[in-house]
Parts: structure tokens; sequence; C-alpha cells
């Protein structure tokens, strides 16, 4: 099978992110693999060792942003490709989602393309979507488990988490499909990986290797990024010698504050 | 010219949901902005009735894509017909849920327009919606506008917009939009067995539990679990046993923090929290959480936090409104009773 996951380099979790000049800053904090793209690479892995064939990251960032990439590779990925050019930088999701899909049909023969859920700092969900509706591919969004999938026959079927419950849906491959945590656990990169990873040379794709020379134009803009008001609670502590009498305070408290 | 809003009512298998409602109300607010009328849009099986039920939450008209083909969501067909019907609109709302992510993700490729998801506020801009939505899972807020294409495409929060009342003495024409679906690719072969409880997204009150549950001495797990791991995830559960009580209680969910997800004590679909779900529910109880900054992107936002954790000096205790320091397996036994004695339940 021929699998491309698309994978996003973001700031780590734990990072306190704030504005400075306008701008979002994440300190020194590291720059990693989007934490939700694990899943995506890992669920890649397992189709790859239960079915060969290769696994492709693709990652669509500034010039020598090869963190996720080199941790995609380090995980067990074949290949990795950067895909870069001025001309790309500060895309929204509609010029995004078309970058990526050239550079996925740049790829050739692919059975399955992997998201992530979403990106743990725009915090969208949507590109997997777009970028299906631009290859005309069905997107299986969501997926908690790959029930069954036949390369041979080009089909498969998913349970995907939705707010009501599990779906089961089957369709025919190509697709794009993004993952949940609930998938897989993803593996930890072996000191292999990590050695072949960092000697690895990433190939740059510019707008001309994939056929995107014209001035790519952002629907969207983001006027301003700010920090949410700082929330002035003081914290009212209750107390009691018993917690019959510390509860009940509680509840008298919340209905006198209307909370209950 | 007049503008024209559409919100697309967003339902499952014929139920709409209650943040379509909260669409359609702050589409009105918009409206009388933009001087504009609200259009609701359903596209379904059978789902005339619930065009007409949108038009009591304030839509001005309805108009449903209604084939029996539609009857089970999927986001290819259904994105066909919605960008037929709103190709020359103004503004496309949405409710935010798994099926509307994808479907106005689709829309806004098909009609090359933009997408601002999540959005918690909106106010007009030189005749255009700057909508207002949390990135880095709410620690920063974004402003997004879409300045020349239309039309302006929005998912709107769950629970951030107020859900009018309804007017069932208001009437408007409901129209039908005749289009047949195309081929379908995929096929919904079914569903495994539904979440139970109170959706997060939506709860009024959510009752969370964090690592702290399963640190109760007193409870022996049974002789038959001797691995130590085991042995804490049963503490766990049991823990959770009593956070699910006091949840019934409230009619509330029940949430989790990432560590007490990661512990294995509670499944996924329950973590609150930058790598969970982000709430806003009107009241939230934190028991055994410390309130790592994981934690608190997900739920900063509730109207009001009550905290209980044995630690007094737990970072969870700055954001909170009422706090308890004390033993979780004592006070939410003690809160659980009060409440029922209260509401009288």
């Amino acid at each position: 099978m021929n699998i491309v996951v698309c994978v996003k380099q973001t700031p780590d979790t734990a990072a306190t992110v704030t504005v400075e000049d306008g701008k979002v800053s994440w300190g020194d904090a590291p720059l990693v693999l989007n934490p939700w793209d694990e899943f995506a690479v890992e669920e890649a892995l397992r189709l790859k060792e239960a079915h060969g064939g290769e696994v492709t990251a693709i990652s669509l960032g500034s010039e020598g942003a090869t963190e996720a990439l080199k941790q995609a590779l380090a995980m067990g990925c074949d290949k990795a490709i950067l895909v870069s050019d001025p001309n790309f930088s500060g895309l929204d999701s509609l010029q995004v989602s078309r970058v990526l899909a050239e550079a996925v049909k740049k790829v050739g023969e692919v059975d399955l393309l992997f998201f992530g859920r979403a990106s743990v700092d725009s915090d969208t969900g949507i590109t997997g979507s777009q970028v299906a509706r631009r290859l005309g591919w069905p997107a299986l969004t969501l997926v908690a488990a790959i029930k069954a999938i036949d390369p041979g026959a080009k089909t498969i079927s998913v349970e995907r988490m939705l707010e009501e419950g599990r779906q089961l849906v089957s369709g025919p491959i190509p697709a794009v499909m993004s993952v949940v945590k609930e998938i897989n656990e993803p593996r930890y990169p072996s000191f292999m990986g990590i050695r072949k990873a960092s000697k690895a040379e990433i190939p740059v794709w510019s707008g001309g290797d994939i056929g995107l020379t014209e001035t790519l134009e952002s629907a969207v803009t983001w006027p301003e990024v700010f920090a949410p008001p700082k929330i002035e609670t003081q914290c009212e502590f209750v107390e009691g010698d018993t917690p019959v009498e510390i509860a009940t305070k509680l509840v008298d408290r919340l209905v006198e504050e209307k909370v209950i | 010219m007049t503008q024209n809003i559409l919100v697309y009512i967003d339902h499952f298998q014929g139920s709409p949901s209650s943040a379509s409602w909260e669409a359609v109300g702050a589409a009105k607010t918009l409206a009388g902005e933009l001087g504009a009328s609200v259009t609701a849009i359903v596209v379904g099986a059978g789902v005339e009735a619930i065009a007409k039920e949108a038009i009591t939450y304030g839509a001005d008209s309805g108009v449903v894509a209604d084939h029996a083909e539609f009857a089970e969501f999927r986001p290819e067909p259904y994105a066909d017909a919605l960008s037929k019907i709103a190709a020359e609109a103004d503004v496309l709302l949405f409710p935010t849920s798994g099926r509307t992510r994808e479907l106005a993700a689709m829309v806004a490729v098909d009609l090359d327009t933009g997408i601002s998801p999540d959005v918690v506020a909106m106010e007009i801009d030189g005749g255009a919606v700057l909508s207002t939505r949390p990135i880095y899972a709410g620690k920063l807020l974004s402003k997004v506008i879409t300045r020349e294409k239309r039309p302006q495409i929005l998912t709107l929060r769950s629970r951030a917009f107020p859900k009018p009342d309804p007017d069932d003495s208001r009437s408007g024409d409901v129209s039908s939009a005749d289009i047949a679906p195309g081929e379908i690719l995929t096929k919904v072969d079914g569903y495994s067995e539904a979440e139970t409880g109170v959706s997060l997204s939506d709860a009024a009150v959510i009752v969370s539990g964090g690592r702290g549950v399963s640190n109760n001495p007193s409870l022996t797990p049974p002789d038959d679990i001797t691995d130590e791991k085991e042995q804490e995830v049963w503490r766990a559960q049991a823990g959770f046993k009593l956070i699910g009580e006091l949840a019934e209680t409230l009619n509330a969910a029940v949430g989790a923090s990432r560590a007490a997800v990661d512990a294995g004590y509670i499944p996924y679909v329950n973590q609150v929290g930058q790598t969970g779900k982000v709430v806003s529910p009107d009241l939230y109880i934190a028991a055994g959480i410390s309130g790592a900054i994981q934690h608190l992107a997900g739920m900063r936002t509730a109207k009001t936090i009550v905290a209980i954790n044995k630690d007094g000096e737990a970072p969870i205790f700055k954001l909170a409104r009422f706090g308890i320091v004390g033993d979780l397996f004592e006070i939410v036994p003690a809160l659980t009773q009060a409440l029922r004695e209260k509401l009288d339940k």
C-alpha cells in the first residue's frame, strides 16, 4: 500500500503560549510533531507492517521546518517531504488544502491519506476534509478503528467516533482519514530510527515542483490575536467540621449565587 | 442589497441539535445588525418539520433538501446539496459538531471561500462578520474575517451563543430545493453502542475527576486483583462511581483530566482539556484535579468552577469560584446527598 501522512510542526502542548507584538510566541518551548499526528503516523505504519508498501510523511512549512518530519521518520516512515515555498507562508485552510492536495498528487498512486484530527495550534480540524474534497476521495474523519481493509478490492471499513456513538462506515480507497486518540498508542522512535532520521536528507518541494506557481490568496485573514481576559476569581474556600457540613454549606452558596 | 444569512440545521437521523437553535439565535442577532434575513437549511429525509421548528426559533424561512438517500448523513452528498443552496448566500452559519466540521470544510472548498470554525463571538466589521475563535485550546483567541469571498462560513461553538426561546406563533415559508444526491461513495453500516450519559459538549453541568480519584486507601480491591496497576485502576473506577453519582444528581456529564485518562481510569471520550474536549458549562466541579495547564485550557471558560482537592495550593483553586480543601471520597458523596435533599431527588 502506498500511504501518505500529512503532518504539522507545532509547539509542545506544555508550552506557555503568549502574544508578543501581536504575534503568537511560545518562548523557547520545543517544536514537535503535532501530537494528534502521532496517531496518524502510527496507524499508517501499522497498515504498512500488515500489508506491505511505503509510508511517506508530508509537511507544509517554512524553510527548515523539518522537526515533525524527522520525528515521523524516526517512528518509521520511509520518506519525508517538506513542501515549502515563500509563496506558501501564512495560508488559510482553503489554500493549505490546495497545496497539500497537489503534493499528494505528485506522490503518485496513493491508497490512503492520513491526518491527525486537528493541529494543537490552530485547532481547526478541517484540513483533511478539504483535501479529500479537492481530491474527490471520501473523507473518513474521526476514525477510532480500522475494522477491515482490502488493498486488492480497494475497500475499507472503519469505526468513527461521533457525539452520538461509534459509527461504522465502509467505502472505497483511495480515501482520506483523520484519526482520533483511541485508534492506537503511538510508538516511541527507536534509537536506530532517531539516528536514521537525523542523517536523512529531506527533499523540499517548491510551488514549481507541484504546479502551483501563481499567487495563492487566502480567503481568511486574522486581524488580531490576543490573550483571553484574565479570569478574576477570588476562590471562596468552604470550610466546616464534617464533610456533611461542608457539602451543605457549598450547596447553600451555589443556590444563593443562582448557580443551581 | 439585503444580505442573506443561511443557517444549517444539524440533526442526527432527524433529531435536531440544541446547538442548531443557538445558531439560529445568533443568526437573528447578526440579521438585526446587517438588516438581513435568516433562512434555515435542512438536508435529510422527511425533515420539513425541522425547518418549521427553526422558524419558531427565529428563522424567517426555511429551505429543505429532502430525499430518502439523505436519511443517513454523509459529508459528500450533503456538501453537494448545501453548496448549491448556499452559492449566493452572504453568510453561512453552522452549529459545530463532528458532522458540520467536515460539511462546512467541504462547502468552503466548493464555493472557494473562507471558513472560521469553533466561533465563540461575532461582530460586524465593514459589513462582514468578524469572528473570534480559540486557538491553542483556548490559551489564546484569534479574530478571523473573510473580507472578500462569499459566503462567509462560520461554525459556532456549542453553548457560546444563547439558545432562544421558541415562539410557536412565528410563521414563514418552507420551500423545497429539488436536489437529488449523485453517487454516494460511502455506506453507513450501523452504530455500535452509543456513548452513555450526557454529552460533554452540550452539558450545562460537568463533574470531572482526576488522578486523585484513585487515591482512596480505605478501599481494598478484591483478592483476585493482585497486579498493582490493576488495583489502582480498580480504586479509580470506584472513585469515578462517586463522581458519576454526583453527576447523575445534577443531570451532568462526567469529565476527566488527561492524567486520569492516560492512567486508564476512564475512556478518552470523557477527557476535558487541550487534547480532549474544550467545554464551557455553567457549572464545572473538579474533584481530585490539580489543574495542569492542559486541563485548564479545556474548562477555563466555565461560568462557575468548584474545586475539591486535598492540596490547598493546587493551581485549580486559582480559577475556582468555590474551593474545598479535603478528601474527595468524603466530600463528593456528602455533596451528592446534600444536593439530593436540596433538589428533592
